[in-house]
This record gives structure tokens, sequence and C-alpha cells, in this order.
């Protein structure tokens, strides 16, 4: 049994071959389905333009705050996709199909999530500069602001991931989502805007940026096995 | 060492335990909290810059540093949850998470409360209230999370997951907070400025800390009997509990 | 003591309201919570009691029409 199992780990499957036919999976499905590629973009660029009418659209008001408007909006529309992350395969059984293979269940978790964020994250921060220049942010603070996006949203993705396999199959899961990865979100937020702010300031930002960074590689490396611990709960659940 | 464990996770033994434990806890909690509060309130000398409504310590203190403690709580019987699926543990965190949540609620309140006469404002974007209300919404999460799920054995086990990934963020956030706020505002307001209290300001301080974790103790006890109870309905000692009871 | 009168300790310099405001909440919440356990567990013994005894009765009541039974048998022979 063991011996038939190690076959399988090792020659069989790689785990590289594994995690890359996961992610390609992922990214195939997708784009079946674009509208659900487009919606997070839309809700992104929707939250923006809400300030604007809902607060003021004074050019100094907006040149203050566009950089944070920017990122909750990111965040929110992140959070909006994450529902989707583990849905559709655990409703059509993949998902179970994938706990049982033989390659450690964290990194199928690692690929599927780094798909989501190719998916959700990546367009946001190509969509950035385009309302980064309606919310009058100046050339440099936009470039600052498309760089902690970049380095923020796989961050948003992977912490999502654990809330999303936690609450998987429950009623009113998007709520409950919403509220279990809002406060884990709030330090990603907080070092994103402030290292725009840093910028605007004409601060030095590459120390604000490592920071970030050695953030995301602490998601990068705790999150999955959370994520997958979650969903094995989750499965034995139903 | 190893029966003592085993004894730990019987929900009998402990039953029993706490039901000869807690008038213990509650008198002596009582009595400290009381003395605590009425030697703050009466006797202890009045702050020489805040003028007396430096007193609120006296509750927000005990209040704060239980809210916190009960989560680092928390995470420890998570961790024994998920590893060792000790039962008593998955009851601890089901039965303390809404009294931190109160606890937290009431350091917040007493918080706001205070900033008031010191600060000249009802709230103030103040790193340790900020990173008190994130935690306010991290025990949130973990009762509606513990409530959402209907299978008892997966609900404990999701809420040990949850409340372990909160108690790897605090450190995080707390220090991602006190930068956001020299960020945002010049370092000014502290609530608690002098680390060299005189001993007349903090013996009290430190008895009312000492007696809300009493008080903390007893709560965590009767309210682990419940659960336990609910969970143990169908067990003969239940049965003969409730039976010795009626007369 | 620190104050001189009662008043004064009331009064706290002005600062009474806030003072007891946070005590009054803080105590007021504490007792709540505490009480609420308290009847909380006996609730849950309270109904327990109920339906073990609804039980008892049921049984005895099942014993009692069996006995019925064998008393209506008996002037058969």
């Amino acid at each position: 049994m063991t011996e038939h199992r190690r076959r399988l780990a090792s020659s069989d499957v790689g785990l590289l071959a594994a995690m890359k036919a996961v992610f390609l999976r992922d990214l195939r499905v997708a784009f079946r389905q674009r509208q659900d590629l487009v919606n997070p973009l839309l809700f992104f660029v929707m939250v923006v333009t809400l300030f604007p009418l809902g607060v003021s659209p004074e050019v100094s008001f907006l040149r203050e705050a566009g950089a944070g408007i920017l990122w909750v909006a990111a965040l929110l529309s992140v959070l909006l996709s994450l529902d989707h992350l583990f849905r559709h395969d655990y409703d059509d059984g993949t998902l179970e199909q994938l706990v049982l293979q033989p390659q450690p269940l964290f990194l199928l978790v690692l690929a599927k999530t780094l798909a989501h964020w190719m998916l959700t994250g990546l367009p946001l921060v190509l969509l950035a500069p385009v309302l980064g220049v309606m919310v009058h942010q100046p050339g440099n603070s936009i470039a600052v602001l498309c760089l902690t996006l970049l380095i923020g949203t796989p961050a948003l993705s992977l912490i999502g991931a654990i809330g999303a396999a936690l609450t998987l199959g429950l009623r009113s899961a998007g709520v409950l989502l919403s509220l279990l990865i809002i406060p884990l979100y709030i330090p990603v937020l907080i070092f994103g805007t402030g290292t725009v702010a840093a910028a605007a300031e004409g601060a030095p930002v590459g120390g604000h940026l490592a920071l970030m960074a050695a953030f995301l590689v602490l998601a990068l490396t705790l999150a999955p096995f959370a994520a997958a611990s979650a969903l094995r709960i989750s499965l034995s659940n139903s | 060492m190893w029966q003592f464990f085993h004894k730990l996770g019987s929900p009998k033994w402990f039953y029993g335990i706490a039901t000869r434990l807690m008038p213990w806890l509650l008198a002596a909690g009582a009595l400290l909290l009381l003395s605590g509060v009425v030697w703050g309130l009466a006797f202890a000398p009045k702050d020489y810059l805040q003028g007396n409504s430096y007193r609120i310590i006296y509750i927000h203190v005990p209040a704060a540093f239980l809210a916190q403690s009960a989560y680092i709580m928390m995470a420890v019987a998570a961790v024994v949850t998920l590893v060792w699926r000790m039962k008593l543990a998955d009851v601890f965190v089901k039965a303390v998470a809404p009294v931190g949540l109160w606890l937290t609620f009431l350091a917040l309140f007493t918080g706001a409360v205070w900033g008031k006469p010191t600060w000249g404002t009802w709230w103030v974007w103040d790193a340790r209230l900020t990173s008190m209300l994130i935690l306010l919404f991290l025990y949130g999460g973990v009762i509606a999370l513990g409530r959402a799920i209907s299978d008892e054995k997966s609900a404990a086990r999701a809420t040990a997951v949850l409340v372990l990934v909160g108690v790897v963020n605090i450190p995080i956030i707390k220090y991602s907070v006190e930068w956001w706020n020299t960020l945002h505002q010049p370092a000014t307001f502290k609530l608690t400025e002098k680390p060299s209290m005189p001993p007349e300001m903090w013996v009290p301080l430190l008895l009312s800390v000492l007696g809300l974790y009493l008080i903390f103790g007893w709560l965590a006890c009767i309210r682990m009997q419940s659960e336990i109870l609910i969970r143990e309905s169908r067990t003969r000692w239940v049965r003969e509990l409730v039976m010795a009871g009626r007369n | 003591m620190a104050f001189e009168s009662l008043s004064a300790f009331i009064a706290m310099e002005g600062h009474g309201p806030y003072v007891w405001t946070c005590y009054a909440v803080f105590f007021l919440c504490l007792v709540a919570l505490m009480l609420q356990s308290l009847r909380r567990r006996r609730a849950l013994l309270d109904e327990y009691r109920r339906a073990l005894a609804q039980r008892d009765r049921a049984a005895r009541d099942n014993a009692r029409t069996a006995a019925t039974f064998t008393r209506v048998d008996v002037p058969q022979d």
C-alpha cells in the first residue's frame, strides 16, 4: 500500500506536475465562464466610482484619499471573488478527489490559490493605473500603488483561501466569509496604503515594500497549511 | 502524568471538580475585585495629570488584560483540540468565546468613556483602542463560525483553525496598527503614561486584575458545565447527576 | 481616603459621570453575564429532570396497565 503510494507520488505524477495540472485546470475552467472573471473587476470600478459621488469630487480630497479608496475597493472585490475559489469544485465533487490525491493537499491548495490570484488579483493590479488617474493620483503614487497591490493581492488571496475553506458548504457562507476574513486583511491594507502615503510624501519606500513582501512570504508559507486542514474539516462535515 | 492528562479530558471528572472549585473561585474573585475597586475608587491618590478620571483604570485594565489573555488561552485550547482531540479543550473554546467578546466590549467601552475627559473625544483611533476593536471582530468571527456549523465535531475543529490563524495574526495586527498610528498622528495620546506608578496605585490594580481572573475562571467553569451537559445529556452520569439533584 | 466628603467622592471633581458610568456598565454587564451563565445551567438541569420524570411516569403507567391486564385475566378460571 505505502509502496504503491510512494510510486504514485514520486514517479507517476510529480509534485510540480500535479500543481501545474491543478493550476492550468483552474485557469481553463475560469476562461469558460468569462462573466465570473469580469464581475470582480466591474465591482472594483463601481466601488471606486461611489467615493467621488458619495463623498466629494474635489481634487484635493481624491488626491489624499485615492490610494485608500483603491485599496479598499480591491480588498472588497477579492473578498467577493473568494466564494468561487472552492465552491464549484466542492459542488461537483472534484474537491474530494483532490483531497484523495497522493500529493500533499496544501501544495494543491497553493496552486488553486495562485490561479485565483492570476484571475482576480492580477487584473485588479492592471486596472489600478486607470482608476488611479481617475482619482487624481500623481504618477509616482500610481506606480507605488500598483507595486503594493502586486505584492498585497496575493496575500489577500492566500488569507482568503483559509476563510473560503472554513465556510465551504455553509448557509450564508458569503457574509460569514467576510466576517472571518476582514480582520485578518487589516495589516495588508494598512501597509498597502501606508506605503503609498509614504511615497506621496517623498519618503523612500524600499523598507515598506520589503515589509509587505515579508508578510506575503509568511502568508505563502502558513496559509496553505491552514486552508488545507480547513478543507479537510469542511469535507468531513458533509 | 498521562493519567492526569487522561482525566483532564474526561467531562465527568471536570464537572465534579468544577462544582467543588466554583464557590472558592467566586468568593475569592469577588473579594479581590471588590477590594481592588473600592481601594482604587476611594483610597488611591489622585493622578496629578488626569485627575480622578484615571480611576477607570481599575476596571479598564483588568477587562483589557483578560480579553487578550482569554484569546491566548483559546489558542492553547485550539492546539489541544487539533492535536489530541481532547473534548474539554473544545468545550473551553466554545464556552469562553462569548465571555472574551464581552470583556473586549467592556474594555472598549471603558476606554472610550475614559477618553472623553482625557482626550476630549469619545473615540480616538489610538493604536490600542483600534487593536482592541479588531480583537472584538476576531471574537465575533469565532463565535459566528462556531454557530454556523451544525456538526459538533467539525465546528470544534474549524473554530480551532480560525482561532489559531487569528493568534498568528494578532502580533502582526498589533504591530501594523501601531505603525499606522505613528504614521497618521504624532504619538501624543497614551492612557497610562507612567510606568513608575506608586504602589498605592498599582496594588489595587493588581488586586482587581487577579479578582477578575478568578471570576473569569468561575465563568469558564459554569459555562463549560452547561456545554458538557448538552453534549453528554444521554450518558448515565448526567442522568445520575440529574436524579441526585431531584430530592 | 482620597476624598474629604461623600459628595466629593461622587463628584470626583467633575469626572464623576465618566467614572461612575464606567463602573455601572462594567458591573452590570459582568453580573448579567454571570447570572445568564448560572441560569443556563439551571435551565438545562431542569429540562433534563423534567424529561427523566416524564419517562419515569410513562414507565410506571405502562407497568400499571400491564397489571390491570393480569387482573382482568384472573376471573376467567
